[in-house]
């Protein structure tokens, strides 16, 4: 019923404005997110990419408000079909997590409970949510570790996870986070501990999954081979804050900040008949450090295209067109 | 008979054997004896192991043997009620600090350490002397002071494991503090928990026997051991059979209980967890 009547309201499922993520330091708050919106859709596919410590994972972790004690939310509000999660009592936010939000984890081996077994786990976290008993609770674990294609999957819920391979491990994660049919998911990174035959295979679930059951789904990845892959709409995100913003398609026909054109040029290309390969594309100096950002644009140090104003002002996030949103002086004008 | 890689180590079993032999004898006492324990043989008082009085008798002529046996029963379940009691308390008192942080852990840590500035046989002598002899009471005098020990390392294994991903995957499925606290961290802990409570009862029955050669202990004529090893040291001159032979039991069994523990150490160590989990990625 209640479920019903959420899904009427044209709410986007998740929600983010203005989320600020700052961390506590000892010569003060920095911040690590800053003015982050996104909104993602029944049934779409959100990615967040950039490079490491850009705040891709404080972003998911300030979505289910998990961030680390020496972090906080600064301002901002994340909705959940329409709610405030951040002004929730806790009561209802542990009613909120895995229920209508969960969360796929990077490294499936630590992120499951070494002396359980894997079926204990999900029907832990389903009885959680659900009146069930222990028996029925079990069975549903066994269904869940079905959904995502665990071979054997009777036997599998009787097994601890150091008796699976990564990929099952990762599967067994997905079940997991899959048991209660959250709305929305949230997967950081979940391929990079896999190795590549394995992560097709995972990407291919996880994007299946998604069209049978509907999800919104925010994936975090520094890898724009996944997000070519399952994406609908990209985030790019450098130094913490979001710089560009567009469909799948629009990133990689058209980037527009100097950022994304030279992580697209990172990318190695194959097949393109060339006498010789093409020495691969860098972007030259290093992000810098967060709490000792540059004035203007952060990316002005390493931007070619830089002038005088991008040193001294920061770019608005703006659309440039419809539907592609960038922060950037030197599209200003298109 | 195949044991695991981790379960072959010489203290483990030996210990293992020791407490096994103890807690039999305990079990099976009234088949063991083979005297009465209050049954005195005048003519034969301080005869030295003999073919009838194996271990010799004491100064009434009651069989040693038979006594030691029993013996065995008293110090057990004042071990047992100790270190099962001591060990819930601990181990709450731990989870808790340990997870909660801040000002929870500070009250609770410094409650700990209160118990921990007395003299732990001056504060089981007062506990007695106030509540007067009895099992209770004297597994009530060793709880006191040994809660403190499981409470310490509870906390600092939960500090190391609510950093753990898996704690963090349970948040993120919405795991109330308590859930986390009995399903992911409590497993967890159960290693230094085990070993403790193993090195636990060593200590528990030093400290009954303690308490009975101070004459804190349960009355006599009940057999207890370190009444036994008391009133054989005023034979000691004459007569050192006595003294030296409960003696020798308390110390056989408390060797028992510690090979016990540190074999368990070796054996649950996390390190060898993680090399023997290394070995079949």
């Amino acid at each position: 019923m209640q479920d019903l009547a959420l899904e009427k309201t044209m709410e986007p499922a998740l929600a983010v404005s203005n989320l600020n993520v700052e961390i506590l330091g000892e010569n003060g708050a920095f911040p690590v997110v800053s003015e982050m919106s996104l909104s993602v859709n029944r049934g779409e596919t959100v990615c967040i990419v950039g490079e490491s410590g850009c705040g891709k994972s404080m972003t998911a972790l300030s979505l289910l408000r998990l961030l680390p004690e020496s972090a906080r939310v600064a301002s901002g509000s994340i909705k959940i079909h329409g709610e405030d999660f951040l002004a929730m009592d806790q009561r209802k936010m542990e009613d909120f997590r895995g229920d209508k939000i969960a969360m796929i984890f990077q490294e499936p081996l630590t992120a499951l409970n070494p002396v359980l077994t894997i079926g204990e786990q999900i029907s832990e976290s389903v009885r959680q949510h659900r009146k069930l008993g222990k028996r029925e609770a079990f069975a549903r674990a066994v269904k869940c570790l079905e959904l995502v294609q665990m071979p054997d999957p009777e036997r599998r819920a009787r097994q601890y996870p150091h008796e699976l391979s990564g990929g099952m491990r990762q599967r067994a994660m997905i079940a997991l986070a899959l048991a209660c049919e959250p709305k929305i998911i949230i997967a950081d990174e979940p391929t990079t501990a896999l190795d590549v035959t394995v992560q097709a295979q995972i990407l291919g679930l996880i994007s299946d999954l998604q069209k049978r059951l509907g999800t919104a789904q925010i994936l975090i990845t520094h890898d724009l081979g996944v997000v070519a892959e399952i994406a609908d709409r990209v985030i790019v995100m450098y130094a913490g804050r979001p710089v560009e913003e567009c469909s799948v398609y629009e990133l990689f026909d058209n980037p527009l900040h100097p950022y994304t054109i030279g992580l697209m040029g990172a990318v190695p290309h194959r097949g393109e008949a060339e006498a010789a390969p093409r020495r691969l594309a860098d972007i030259p100096g290093t992000v810098p450090p967060l709490w000792d950002l540059p004035k203007g644009c952060a990316f002005a140090p390493r931007c070619p295209g830089a002038s005088s104003r991008c040193l001294e002002e920061r770019p608005p996030f703006v659309e440039m067109k419809p539907g592609h949103f960038a922060a950037c002086w030197e599209h200003d004008h298109a | 008979m195949t044991l695991p890689k981790r379960f072959r180590n010489i203290s483990l079993i030996l210990g293992t054997l020791i407490v096994l032999a103890i807690v039999i004898c305990a079990v099976f006492a009234p088949y063991l004896t083979t005297h009465g324990i209050e049954q005195m043989d005048m003519r034969n008082r301080f005869s030295g192991p003999t073919l009838t009085h194996w271990l010799g008798t004491d100064n009434f002529g009651r069989d040693l043997w038979s006594r030691l046996i029993f013996g065995a029963r008293v110090s057990l379940t004042i071990a047992c009620i100790s270190v099962a009691v001591s060990c819930i308390i601990g181990t709450a008192v731990g989870l808790a600090a340990g997870y909660f942080g801040g000002w929870t852990d500070l009250i609770l840590m410094r409650i700990t350490d209160i118990f921990l500035g007395f003299p732990a046989i001056v504060l089981a002598l007062a506990i007695v002397a106030v509540l007067g002899p009895g099992m209770v009471n004297v597994a009530l005098a060793i709880i006191v002071v040994a809660w403190t020990e499981y409470a310490r390392v509870v906390r600092a294994t939960t500090l190391m494991l609510r950093e753990q991903n898996y704690v963090l995957a349970a948040k993120a499925l919405g795991a109330d503090p308590a859930r986390i606290l009995v399903k992911e961290i409590l497993p967890n802990a159960m290693g230094p928990i085990i070993v403790l409570a193993s090195l636990g009862f060593g200590t528990a029955i030093i400290s009954e026997s303690a308490l009975s050669f101070l004459g804190f202990g349960l009355p006599p004529p009940t057999p207890t051991w370190g009444w036994t090893l008391s009133y054989g040291t005023r034979f000691m001159r004459d007569e050192p059979w006595l003294a030296i032979i409960a003696g020798a039991t308390i110390m056989v069994t408390v060797l028992g209980f510690n090979l016990l523990g540190d074999g368990l150490r070796d054996a649950l160590d996390p390190r060898h967890l993680s090399r023997s989990a290394g070995k079949k990625k």
